[in-house]
C-alpha cells in the first residue's frame, strides 16, 4: 500500500504538466486572436484615413 | 475563433475527455493488480501509451519536417513545430513517470540504463530544436536548419525501441507475457492499455490540432504586423 503514493504521484504529475500546457495554450491562442483583431483594426483605421 | 477550431473543440475536446475518464476508471477500478509488482504496475497504463506518442509526434516532425524542405511550404513547418512541442511534453511525462515507477521496483529513481539515457538524449535533442525554433525569428532560414535537426533527431527513436535487445539493460522489454508472471497477461489489463493508447492517441490529436492552430495564428499576426509596417512606410 506504501506504493500507492508513488502511483498518486505519477498521475498527478501527468495531470498537473497536461493542466498546464492546455491552460498556456488557451490563453496563448486568445492572445494571438486579440492581437489579430487590434492589427486589422489599426489596418482599417490607417486605410480610411 | 475560427470555425475549425470550433469544431475540434466541440468534437474532439469532448470525445477525449470521454475516453479519459473510462481510462481512468479502468486503471483505477476495473483491471487487476499486477502479481508480481502490485500496484505500482498500473503506471504503465499512462506510461507506455505517453512513450508511444512520443515516438509518433517526434517521428511526425522528421516526416513534416522532410516535406517542408522538399516543397518549402509554411504548413509542414508549421506542423513540425507544432508535432515537436507535443511531443516534448509527452516526452517529459515519460520521464517523470518512469523514474516514479522505478523508485518502488528499482530502489532509485534513475539509473543510466540503454533505454533511459537514449530517451533523455531524445528530450535534449528536441529540446535543442525548440530552443533552435525560439531564436531563430519567424524567417526560413531558422525554420530550415531545425528541419534538419528534427529529421536527425528522430534517428534515435529506432535505437530506444531497439535499446532493450542490444544492451544489457534492466528496464522491461515485453509488454505481453503468456506465461503469467509480471506483463500484460490478463485480458482486462489488454483492454485497459488499449483504452489508455486510445485516450493518448486523441490527446495526442487534439493538443497537436490546438498547437497547430496556434502556430497558423501566430503566422497571420506576423502578415497584419509586415502589412501594418508597409502601410506606415508608404
Amino acid at each position: 500500500m506504501d506504493n500507492l503514493r508513488f502511483l498518486f504521484a505519477a498521475y498527478a504529475a501527468v495531470w498537473a504538466l497536461l493542466f498546464v500546457y492546455i491552460v498556456v495554450l488557451s490563453r496563448r491562442n486568445r492572445a494571438l486572436e486579440k492581437e489579430i483583431e487590434e492589427l486589422r483594426e489599426l489596418l482599417q483605421r490607417r486605410a480610411r484615413q | 475563433m475560427s470555425t475549425r477550431r470550433q469544431s475540434i473543440d466541440l468534437v474532439l475536446g469532448p470525445l477525449t475527455g470521454l475516453v479519459m475518464l473510462l481510462a481512468i476508471f479502468m486503471v483505477f477500478v476495473y483491471v487487476p493488480s499486477d502479481r508480481v509488482q502490485g500496484i505500482i504496475q498500473r503506471i504503465f497504463y499512462f506510461h507506455v501509451p505517453l512513450a508511444l506518442m512520443t515516438f509518433a509526434a517526434f517521428g511526425l516532425v522528421a516526416v513534416a519536417s522532410a516535406l517542408f524542405l522538399w516543397r518549402g511550404s509554411r504548413t509542414w513547418d508549421r506542423l513540425a513545430h507544432s508535432s515537436a512541442e507535443v511531443g516534448m511534453l509527452f516526452c517529459t511525462l515519460v520521464l517523470v513517470t518512469g523514474p516514479i515507477w522505478a523508485r518502488p521496483v528499482w530502489g532509485t529513481w534513475w539509473t543510466w540504463d540503454a533505454r533511459l539515457t537514449t530517451t533523455l538524449i531524445l528530450w535534449l535533442i528536441y529540446a535543442a530544436y525548440l530552443m533552435m525554433r525560439s531564436v531563430s525569428g519567424p524567417g526560413d532560414q531558422g525554420a530550415r536548419y531545425a528541419a534538419v535537426l528534427g529529421i536527425v533527431g528522430a534517428v534515435d527513436i529506432p535505437i530506444i525501441n531497439r535499446s532493450v535487445y542490444w544492451w544489457r539493460t534492466i528496464h522491461p522489454a515485453v509488454l505481453i507475457t503468456r506465461e503469467g508472471g509480471s506483463g500484460l497477461s490478463d485480458p482486462r489489463m489488454q483492454a485497459t492499455f488499449g483504452v489508455c493508447f486510445l485516450a493518448f492517441l486523441l490527446v495526442f490529436l487534439w493538443l497537436l490540432l490546438v498547437r497547430n492552430d496556434s502556430a497558423r495564428l501566430r503566422d497571420a499576426v506576423e502578415e497584419l504586423r509586415q502589412q501594418a509596417l508597409m502601410q506606415a512606410s508608404s
